[in-house]
């Protein structure tokens, strides 16, 4: 059952479940986060509405900045402006950015220790027809590894809004993380964030024991949740922990959740190399290890298709987390 | 050296069939790019047909020219013309950006393998270019007989790699290197010169150190002279920056950004797209009819 104490969206597990594109809640996100603090800028490579920055741009014409198609100058100029002591706000796909700019990120923004906000959009191979070229699936890696980089991956536009607002709010490097489909609602305004919290979702009814322990993150939480459901009608019993902070990882919930399943099954649209997977197992090793299945893309490059074709195809959809829980129970000591 | 009637109008019915496929195409897809491929149409066709020394039957010629799509999101209009210049049948086209296809959403060297590149992301198509020149000079030395094009986009110029590449070519007077620019004035967020000004452009080209030419991208005659004079350019590389409409055939679509990236989607918009195409193809057939 949805956990009560996270006052999710009721209608999550129904057919009509509101659904929009997490890139959304990000782009009123930032039109809030201006609002409170007049040191947020926005600036933009040639991608100002699908990025959704737009409606930033539209409410604050003199604090955007049009960067043509540059994502490197756009990282490096954004860290020049914070050295300044605004907050910028920097969009593209994330192959883009954090893709194309990798090294001026790593150098002018983290090194540095600037506030700049990174927010890459269309991560994922549910970008679709555009192909493999433009499905960034190795952001989560590439940002994660970078020392002081924040990385958040929202589950649902609401999720996204906040984690704007609290990105504008912190002192650190932060890349956020973007869908470009529309994903069904998950979580609700009562919903609790925190930026490095991690929160259980779905939790068995009563004083059942769950089986396995599912950590997923962004766009494909809602599957997790469906998978969690179903498996509960077949009486496999199995958590659910939201990831939306990726770093700093919630250690203690990982670990809590490791210590009362022992068994993990991790869930994201992304390499497994170097993903939430990669961050999960690197946590556990240390502290508490598990049998672990990861659900993500297995060391291939994405391809042109619908994004459900392409969930599917890299084994990424509702069958594929419910094969995993089977299997992690089989591996249990 | 100048076309003769009859191979002009040859080449306009040409590029009114990629056109149309790229149309259907597009249509089939219900994603993709429609103003760039358009405006490109006439320049693919003439470097398909004319320019490019190649086989369609065996893309894997060792002597053939290089041709490196760098704005690989106008890669309908590559593919139209691959297919009726017969690297694969014409119907194959209906299969672009599905699950499976060949023709992904942008050009995949892996999965069609005619290709000399994957493109797509913006800003390093003429670095490659500059490596395979690079690379069959060390090899055959300055005579050799192979030619390097490299198309880019005019909002693609915002890309600080092509300048690094620009330099490089200039500094090392790739001769046998030319690059088209789809000079369309559009780019996603708008009109290039709001968004990013590139004039003046050619002048920008000079002080690298390549050889100049504008023209316009729709008449066959200037661009047959312009890629004539590229090749005989024997001291640098040379850039032609052709001026072309976005959206060209399609009045209604012509010269806007907002078609950049979208295809005709509702039933009027396709309706508009085919009977324009329809309209031009009566009006080659008059303006020709002495032919
Ligand atoms: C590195 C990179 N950044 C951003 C994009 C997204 N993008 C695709 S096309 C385009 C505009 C390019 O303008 P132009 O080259 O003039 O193409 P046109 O709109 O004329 O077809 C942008 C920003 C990309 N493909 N690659
Ligand atoms: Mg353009």
């Amino acid at each position: 059952m949805l956990n009560p104490e996270q006052k999710l969206n009721q209608k999550v597990f129904s057919h009509d479940v509101e659904q929009l594109p997490i890139r959304k809640g990000f782009g009123e996100g930032l039109l809030f986060a201006a609002e409170k603090d007049e040191r947020v800028v926005g600036l933009c490579a040639d991608l100002t509405d699908s990025t959704v920055m737009n409606l930033f741009k539209a409410k604050f014409p003199t604090r955007f900045i049009e960067m043509g198609v540059a994502e490197q100058n756009l990282a490096s100029v954004a860290s020049g402006m914070a050295a300044m002591g605004k907050i910028p706000f920097i969009t593209s796909y994330a192959m883009f950015s954090p893709g194309r700019n990798w090294e001026q990120i790593r150098t002018t923004i983290c090194y540095n220790n600037v506030p700049v906000k990174i927010a890459g959009s269309h991560a994922g191979v549910s970008v679709g027809p555009d192909g493999g070229t433009h499905q960034a699936i190795e952001d989560i890696a590439i940002m994660r590894v970078i020392p002081r980089m924040v990385v958040i991956s929202p589950c649902d536009a609401i999720e996204a809004r906040k984690a704007t607002l609290a990105a504008a709010q912190s002192p650190d490097p932060t890349y956020i993380r973007l869908a470009r489909e529309k994903t069904p609602i998950i979580t609700t305004e009562a919903t609790p964030f925190t930026i490095g919290k991690a929160h259980i979702i779905f939790h068995p009814e009563g004083t059942q024991k769950a089986d396995v322990g599912i950590i997923a993150t962004g766009a494909l939480v809602h599957k997790a949740l469906v998978a969690a459901q179903k498996l509960s009608q077949h009486g496999i019993f199995v958590k659910v922990l939201n990831v939306a902070t990726i770093k700093p990882l919630d250690e203690e919930a990982v670990w809590r959740l490791a210590h009362e399943t022992k068994a993990i099954v991790t869930v994201e649209e992304h390499q497994i190399k170097g993903g939430l997977g990669g961050a999960v197992a690197e946590c556990l090793a240390v502290h508490y290890p598990v049998p672990i299945e990861f659900i993500g893309v297995h060391d291939v490059f994405g391809q042109s298709g619908t994004p459900e074709e392409l969930i599917e195809h890299y084994g990424m959809g509702e069958s594929h987390i419910i094969t995993a829980v089977r299997k992690v129970i089989l591996r249990k000591k | 050296m100048s076309l003769t009637d009859e191979k002009v109008f040859d080449l306009e019915k040409k590029a009114l069939a990629i056109r149309k496929s790229i149309i259907t195409m597009l249509i089939e897809a219900g994603s993709g790019h429609t103003a760039g491929p358009l405006g490109m149409a006439d320049i693919f066709t003439y470097l398909y047909f004319v320019a490019l020394r190649h086989d369609p039957k065996n893309p894997s010629w060792e002597d053939r020219d290089r041709f490196v799509l760098s704005n690989g999101h106008i890669c309908p209009v590559l593919y139209a013309t691959m297919a009726h210049a017969g690297y694969f049948p014409v119907h194959e086209l209906m299969t672009l950006r599905k699950f499976g296809a060949r023709l992904q959403g942008h050009p995949h060297r892996e999965w069609l393998s005619a290709l000399e590149t994957s493109s797509g992301p913006l800003g390093s198509g003429l670095s490659q270019a500059v490596g395979m020149a690079l690379a069959e000079r060390i090899t055959a030395g300055r005579t050799s007989p192979k030619q390097f094009y490299c198309f880019t986009g005019d909002g693609e110029l915002d890309c600080g790699q092509i300048w690094e590449a620009a330099m490089l070519a200039g500094k090392e007077k790739i001769q046998n290197l030319t690059v088209v620019i789809d000079r369309n004035n559009i780019q996603i967020d708008g009109f290039t010169e709001d968004i990013m000004p590139l004039n003046p452009l050619a002048d920008k080209w000079r002080s690298f150190n390549w050889h100049v030419q504008e023209i316009d991208g729709h008449n066959f005659r200037m661009i047959e002279e312009a890629f004539g004079q590229a090749r005989a350019v024997f001291d640098r590389p040379s850039v032609i920056i052709a001026n072309t409409i976005p959206s060209r055939g399609i009045p209604d679509f012509e010269g806007k950004f907002e078609w950049h990236g979208k295809p005709p989607q509702t039933d009027e918009e396709k309706k508009t797209a085919l009977d324009a195409l329809r309209t031009l193809s009566g009006k080659l057939k008059n303006e020709h009819s002495t032919l």
